[in-house]
């Protein structure tokens, strides 16, 4: 049996982009109903923590606790930002959404802010998506017209306007507070938390970031409540989950899984194993910045945040990636460093340090020329730019590549003694040769990174100090505000 | 002269930073509508941009230099950029990149002799389950190969050859 669609059935709805469609399924009624009924923020937030939604952003967290986070009774405006930055490598579940079933993001977004008092909302795409970004803004405005937001939207006396905001090709503004910095027209490099943006997010204001997934699993869980959710999934993580599957697999794409699936049904029968009759050599589960997995940790596991962890990896995005018996593990693993040098915000010595010098060392065992002791010396850097940063960029490196070099050491030390691969049996990076002598690399102490808790400034004042002229101008927001 | 939008163009930017609490966020709005209008971003358009947004110089410079989708330099009617993330590396695109240079004479980095096409790698685009996939220009082409390719870029000689050059 096909897996069925439950929350996203709308993206496979043709038509679903326009509103007349989404409404003849049902769509904004939920919308109407929390306004027209006059349901309660706190009902709201009440029925998204009873269906134990949590955030499919990466992080897990659930998403009723996070809104309950924003305070009450502050005269600051509040915001809510849905990130459709959908930057990690594997992961292409929010794309289905924003390209095809724009109104339900639109309808879950109204909701979510209502529930925690946000006026303004801004939908923050990549800047390659140019196709989802016209999608949105064409619902956006659709939405307008029809009166689902804009000024006391159905009488009730609530202000909402919505608003798109392009990136511009940096992986880490999918971190919420670089997103914040990146909204704000600055440079994406993530702050340090806390404060937490429920307290002083966009321009020092409450603000909540959510996920695309997230946000538009809210008016599903609004029409049928929590106990619907809660018929898939398990105590822990309810409800279901968009998967985005590829790599060597028979048929990759977006599939809903209620979760806590067993992985191993799923990859045979829906996704037809792996392609060209094959054997699976490693996934990644949940994105490229998660541990890899060998095939019988993988097919051990059911599909749930927990049990994931329990075999060694993480569910994290969801970003599935399936990698075949003609896979050379030492070949991903300069792949995924060349991304994170590339993606670095720059802000941690470990972090723009750290992805710099592993991305040297494995490139240059793809070009047959590693230093001596390169193991060894890769695995103490990965060492040192664990936990020591703001973000966890910097761990997201360390993950896969560590796995693979645990996982898959015979390749490794193949490699490095012969110089070629053992799968393919090239040399994929010769042309990075420098000569013929090895490169060596300076090796200092090992340093200890000060812990948070011995600096004598604060954090609070001196990263978030905003320059007099820099101040937001707040007048257009307190008058929306009423 | 100095590098200007075109009158709509900077009535659009001065309404779209009407959108944020401070103009500092009509930064990257701006940058993508000087990028549509000319296909990549100056100094002096950076400099045009600050002026309408009445922000420091530098803000729009920290910008320009932080995020890599606006290209510092001409880039050629079609700007090609093939994503060698990891699960597009998984089903080719290393060779996607080798059939462009080989048989279609693109560079990476540098703009063709007719000015009509550039190469660049890119990080994942979020379009994995159809790889290996391109970038040109604003939309996404999926599921390549070199027929595919072959088709797309007869086609985009041809209009180029029809005066549109
Ligand atoms: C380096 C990095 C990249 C991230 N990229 C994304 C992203 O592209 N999309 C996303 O929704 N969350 C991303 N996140 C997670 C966000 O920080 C944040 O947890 C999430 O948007 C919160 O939404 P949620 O609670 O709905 O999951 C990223 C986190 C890190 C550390
Ligand atoms: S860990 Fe890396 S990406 Fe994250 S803030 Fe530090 S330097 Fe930037
Ligand atoms: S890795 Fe190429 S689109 Fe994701």
């Amino acid at each position: 049996m096909a897996l069925e669609k439950h929350v996203f059935g709308g993206i496979d709805i043709p038509g679903n982009t326009d509103i007349k469609v989404y409404e003849e399924h049902g769509g904004y009624k939920n919308w109407k109903n929390v306004l027209q009924n006059k349901m309660q923020p706190e009902e709201v937030i009440e029925v998204v923590k009873a269906s134990g939604l949590r955030g499919r952003g990466g992080a897990g967290f659930p998403t009723g606790l996070k809104w309950s986070f924003v305070p009450k009774g502050t005269d600051k405006p509040k915001f809510l930002l849905c990130n459709a930055d959908e930057s990690e490598p594997g992961t292409f579940k929010d794309r289905e959404i924003l390209e095809k079933d724009p109104h339900q993001l639109i309808e879950g977004m109204a909701i979510a802010a209502y529930a925690f008092g946000a006026q303004t909302a801004y939908v923050y795409l990549r800047g390659e998506f140019v196709k989802g970004w016209k999608m949105v803004e064409a619902a956006i405005a659709q939405a307008r017209e029809a009166g689902y937001l804009g000024e006391n939207i159905f009488g009730s006396g609530f202000n909402l306007e919505m608003y798109t905001h392009r990136g511009a090709g940096a992986y880490i503004c999918g971190e919420e507070t670089a997103l914040i910095e990146s909204l704000e027209g600055k440079r994406g490099m993530p702050r340090i938390k806390p404060p937490f943006p429920a307290v002083e997010g966009f321009y020092r204001n409450p603000t909540v970031v959510n996920n695309v997934e997230t946000l538009a699993a809210v008016p599903k869980i609004i029409e049928n409540g929590a106990e619907w959710y809660r018929q898939w999934g398990t105590e822990k993580s309810p409800g279901t989950k968009l998967w985005s599957v590829c790599g060597h697999v028979e048929r990759p794409g977006v599939y809903e899984v209620p979760l806590g699936y067993p992985m191993k049904k799923f990859f045979e029968e829906d996704l037809g194993g792996c392609w060209k009759g094959r054997k699976l050599k490693a996934v990644i589960p949940g994105g490229s910045s998660v541990f890899t997995m060998t095939p019988d940790e993988f097919l051990a596991c059911d599909m749930d945040y927990e049990s994931i962890v329990e075999h060694g990896s993480m569910l994290g995005s969801g970003g599935m990636i399936i990698m075949d018996e003609t896979t050379c593990m030492v070949e991903m693993a300069q792949v995924i460093a060349t991304f994170y040098h590339h993606e670095s915000c720059g802000q941690c010595t470990p972090c723009r340090e750290g992805t710099g010098w592993v991305h040297k060392m494995i490139t240059d065992i793809e070009a047959g020329q590693p230093q001596p002791g390169v193991k060894d010396l890769l695995f103490d850097v990965m060492d040192e730019m664990f936990g020591t940063t703001i973000c966890p960029l910097s761990d997201s490196i360390v993950m896969p590549i560590k796995s693979m070099m645990e996982k898959f050491p015979e390749e490794f030390d193949y490699y490095i003694r012969e110089g070629k691969s053992m799968i393919t049996g090239k040399t994929r990076m010769a042309h990075k040769r420098i000569d013929d002598k090895p490169n060596v690399y300076r090796r200092g102490e090992p340093f200890n990174y000060p812990k948070a808790e011995n600096f004598t400034t604060s954090f609070d004042t001196v990263a978030h100090e905003t320059p007099e002229h820099e101040m937001p101008d707040l007048r257009y927001f307190r008058k929306v505000n009423g | 002269m100095a590098y200007q939008l075109s009158p709509e163009n900077q009535e659009r930017v001065q309404q779209i930073s009407k959108r944020y609490p401070h103009a500092r966020s009509g930064i990257l709005p701006a940058l993508h509508i000087v990028m549509a209008e000319s296909g990549w971003v100056s100094k002096d358009a950076c400099d045009h941009v600050a002026e309408l947004l009445s922000v420091p110089k530098i803000y729009v410079y920290e910008a320009l230099t932080f995020y890599t989708y606006f290209p510092q330099k001409p880039v050629g009617k079609y700007h090609v950029q093939v994503c060698h993330g990891i699960s597009c590396n998984l089903r080719g695109s290393e060779d996607t990149i080798r059939y462009l240079k080989e048989k279609h004479g693109l560079k990476e980095g540098e703009v063709t002799e007719d000015g009509l096409f550039c190469l660049d790698r890119v990080e994942c685009l979020g379009a994995c389950g159809n790889a290996p996939m391109m970038q040109v220009n604003d939309d996404y082409f999926e599921d390549l190969t070199e027929e595919k390719i072959d088709e797309l870029f007869d086609g985009w000689r041809k209009a180029a050859g029809n005066g549109h050059k």
